[in-house]
């Protein structure tokens, strides 16, 4: 079978080799999971969607890699426009946090896209058009919708992962994402960080398909982000 | 090997095959009942070791096992707050920000136990706990925990930090469950909320002017809660390697942005270490 030998290719730094050695049998894993789900007799190819302009994340590992980093290139993409265009009013103690995020989102990024290697999907064009970046409501509505979207896509992908390590960083990133979720509650509306539009009934934080979740991050990306290995869009 | 194949394979024996590795299928998705959920995440395992690999499936043994040492940490963070609120140690301006995290923490343990019992397993009953860290004496470093709330709030991040590090240490044993690590993960963000929101009471009552929502660490020292008593709760927060990359030296980022961006597991050995003898009275 195919396998993501390209990994190992030309430029390719240890550290990086060392951060992918599991991708070959992240890549087996997930064929085991896509037969699953399209068995031989009823599989149809996908409806042709090249034409239009998209990015697809691929298979396996590395595939759930690119989607968070797809993810985070949005948030750090946000949060950069936010620090430079500050809404009216912006305290100085919201301006010190806001700052951290960026930071936060803006190295995330920059590291799924040196772990990934040449593996990564390419730069993402946003388009927040939605957002007026000088009102403080609609900037940190859109933030909590960026933040709780994050951590939902984190718990909701998690099992997808095929590798140990990757799990570990990917619990490693969705926690601190999880603290900028509920900062940004209680600034909206304190004492909200574990409200019923984020927490069920039996006090776990809601979880999100690939599907449910690039559905709605394609409304702020001109380059619309696929999975068809994980079924989206649905054929 | 064509894995496909395989599949094909094996549905001529088992019909059902699709269903069984995919509980998403629509044959089964309208079973909503949560005993029903946590059923079908037993099932990949009645597949024999075959898909082993695939799922990196843990045993249920395993399993019961990650989830009765959850319950335990629950059990002592839901007595904490159930006491914390009887004791009146917590001002009425912050009660019901505390009783949402009450609420989710005493949750939290009928979930637990609820999942325990519907896998076959046993959950564990609740250790006898000491809130001053004084292994059943009442007298230990934390004493006034229950008296006065910058203690109270003090214990409270460390507990809710040390929880958010516990659930991602367990979490690759869960490897490839659906169920039960959605679960697992899905606690470990609301232990992360509640973290944040901990964090940012403290600062914003005073308590800790420099207190961030998330962990701001030196390249010296992981913790960054000004309480010395539980630099061992945040001992490897400092780490700044990711993957293999350095993000100080690589990306070229300040070591307060590197430790915050990332929070750092704690294995279960490293965690009950911590507690065990202190605040989990030694059985």
């Amino acid at each position: 079978m195919k396998t993501e030998t390209n990994l190992e290719t030309g430029g390719v730094n240890m550290a990086r080799r060392s951060f992918l050695r599991y991708a070959g049998a992240g890549a087996a894993a997930v064929a085991v999971l896509g037969a699953s789900s399209c068995r031989k007799s009823d599989y149809y190819p996908p409806t042709d969607t090249s034409t239009l302009p998209h990015i697809d994340i691929g298979t396996g590992d590395i595939g759930i890699l690119n989607y968070a980093y797809a993810l985070e290139q949005l948030e750090a993409a946000f949060y950069l426009q936010v620090i430079a265009t500050p809404y009216s009013g912006m305290s100085s103690i919201e301006t010190s946090y806001l700052t951290d995020i960026r930071d936060h989102e803006v190295l995330h990024r920059d590291f799924f896209k040196a772990a990934i290697g040449s593996a990564a999907i390419g730069t993402l064009t946003t388009d927040f058009s939605s957002i007026n970046f000088s009102d403080r409501t609609s900037v940190l509505t859109a933030a909590k919708l960026l933040e709780d979207t994050g951590v939902t896509a984190y718990d909701g992908a998690g099992y997808l992962i095929q590798s140990a390590d990757y799990l570990t960083i990917a619990g490693k990133i969705v926690s601190v994402e999880a603290r900028h979720a509920a900062l940004i509650s209680n600034l909206l509306k304190a004492g909200s960080f574990a409200d019923t539009d984020q927490i069920d009934q039996n006090g776990l934080n809601k979880s999100a398909t690939i599907a449910e979740v690039l559905a709605g991050a394609n409304g702020f990306l001109k380059t619309k982000v696929y999975a068809t290995n994980f079924n989206y869009p649905k054929v | 090997m064509n894995l496909f194949n395989i599949i094909d394979e094996i549905e001529k024996v088992d019909p059902e095959i699709h269903e069984r590795l995919n509980p998403r299928r629509a044959a089964i998705k309208n079973i909503t009942s949560f005993g029903s959920k946590v059923a079908l995440a037993a099932m990949p395992f009645a597949l024999g070791t075959m898909f082993k690999k695939a799922y990196g499936a843990a045993s249920t043994t395993d399993i019961l096992g990650v989830l009765n040492y959850a319950l335990t940490l629950e059990y002592l963070e839901a007595y904490f707050y159930n006491q914390g609120t009887a004791s009146g140690v917590i001002p009425a301006a912050n009660s019901a920000y505390i009783a949402e995290i009450t609420d989710d923490e005493n949750k939290h343990v009928t979930f637990l136990k609820n999942v325990i019992t519907s896998l076959g397993g046993t959950p564990v009953t609740s250790p006898t706990f000491d809130l001053t860290a004084g292994n059943n004496k009442g007298n230990g470093p934390f004493k006034d925990v229950l008296t006065n709330y910058t203690t109270f709030l003090a214990v409270a991040q460390a507990f809710e930090d040390t929880g958010v590090r516990a659930y991602k240490g367990a979490a690759p044993i869960l490897l490839g469950n659906q169920v039960v690590l959605t679960a697992a993960l899905s606690i470990h963000a609301v232990e992360a909320r509640h973290a944040s929101a901990i964090r940012l009471l403290r600062h914003d009552l005073g308590h800790d002017a420099n207190i961030r929502p998330w962990i701001v660490s030196t390249s010296a020292k992981g913790n960054d809660t000004g309480v010395a008593l539980i630099d061992g709760n945040y001992a490897g927060e400092e780490n700044v390697t990711q993957g293999g990359v350095n993000l100080v030296t690589a990306l070229g980022v300040s070591t307060g942005v590197a430790t915050a961006s990332f929070d750092e597991p704690l294995t279960k050995d490293q965690v009950l270490a911590l507690l065990v003898g202190s605040f989990i009275v030694t059985p």
